[in-house]
């Protein structure tokens, strides 16, 4: 698909003005004077773990669990992934790993 | 206004958790993790995109760093509450709405879903004591 020069004008103009709302909108609505709401408060204390969740779902969700290799390598490194984590809570020992084992899987096993 | 500019995820999490001593700028503290997370990027960024193609080996299935970083990120945040609640929510309310829409169009229902459930059970986490 090719966009002429106004619609890509007004495509990133779209996306700056979006980022730019979402950006400004929370310093405008609550300045830092005064006190947030106790409802924000409480979602800033229990969203991130379910945006978190969210995007872990979201992360898998091209994986095929029906046909193919059955999501079979994902779970695996999911897997190894949590459990270095769990053993040794070191970040890039976990992730580095993971990754390291999914494509070793599905480069040469699936 | 640079900090609201430069503010994401990253720089965010950063200023969130550190505690920053007592007799140093608060303002400038944030002020100089954002700038250096900005110039790390922007390196990033051009090294990769100056070095990229000199790569040659095989890079399927590096996306997996995404899924794994979220996975990490997830236990942590798992070890460091006391109950469970949101986090269980977000992964059902998640996979429930991934089954039902598909793929490309489940996020916005999971978050309004997460929203809604969030919202009916802060009168249940007040007595557990999660939240304030």
């Amino acid at each position: 698909m090719t966009m002429t020069f106004m619609e890509r004008m007004i495509t990133i103009g779209m996306v700056v003005l979006g980022t730019m709302i979402t950006r400004f909108l929370p310093f405008l609505i609550f300045p830092s004077g005064r006190p947030v709401p106790t409802y924000v408060q409480y979602l800033g204390k229990v969203l991130p773990s379910a945006a978190l969740g969210l995007l872990v779902i979201y992360s898998i969700k091209d994986v095929n669990f029906i046909s193919g290799s059955h999501g079979v390598p994902e779970m695996i490194s999911i897997a190894i992934t949590a459990c270095l984590h769990i053993w040794k809570r070191n970040m890039f020992i976990s992730i580095v790993s993971g990754t390291l084992v999914y494509m070793f899987l599905i480069q040469y096993i699936f | 206004m640079y900090l609201i500019f430069g503010l994401c995820d990253q720089s965010f999490s950063n200023n969130y958790s550190a505690n920053i001593p007592q007799k140093v700028n608060k303002g400038w503290y944030m002020f100089f993790v954002t700038l250096l997370n900005h110039s790390y990027w922007v390196l990033g960024a051009t090294i990769g995109g100056l070095f990229g193609s000199l790569l040659q080996f095989r890079m399927e299935g590096l996306e997996f760093v995404m899924t794994a970083l979220f996975v990490v990120i997830f236990i942590e945040l798992w070890m460091k509450e006391r109950v469970h609640h949101s986090s269980l929510l977000g992964l059902a309310v998640s996979f429930l709405c991934l089954i039902v829409f598909n793929g490309g169009s489940f996020i916005i229902p999971s978050m309004i879903l997460i929203l809604f459930g969030l919202t009916l059970m802060r009168k249940r986490l007040a007595k557990v004591g999660e939240c304030t």
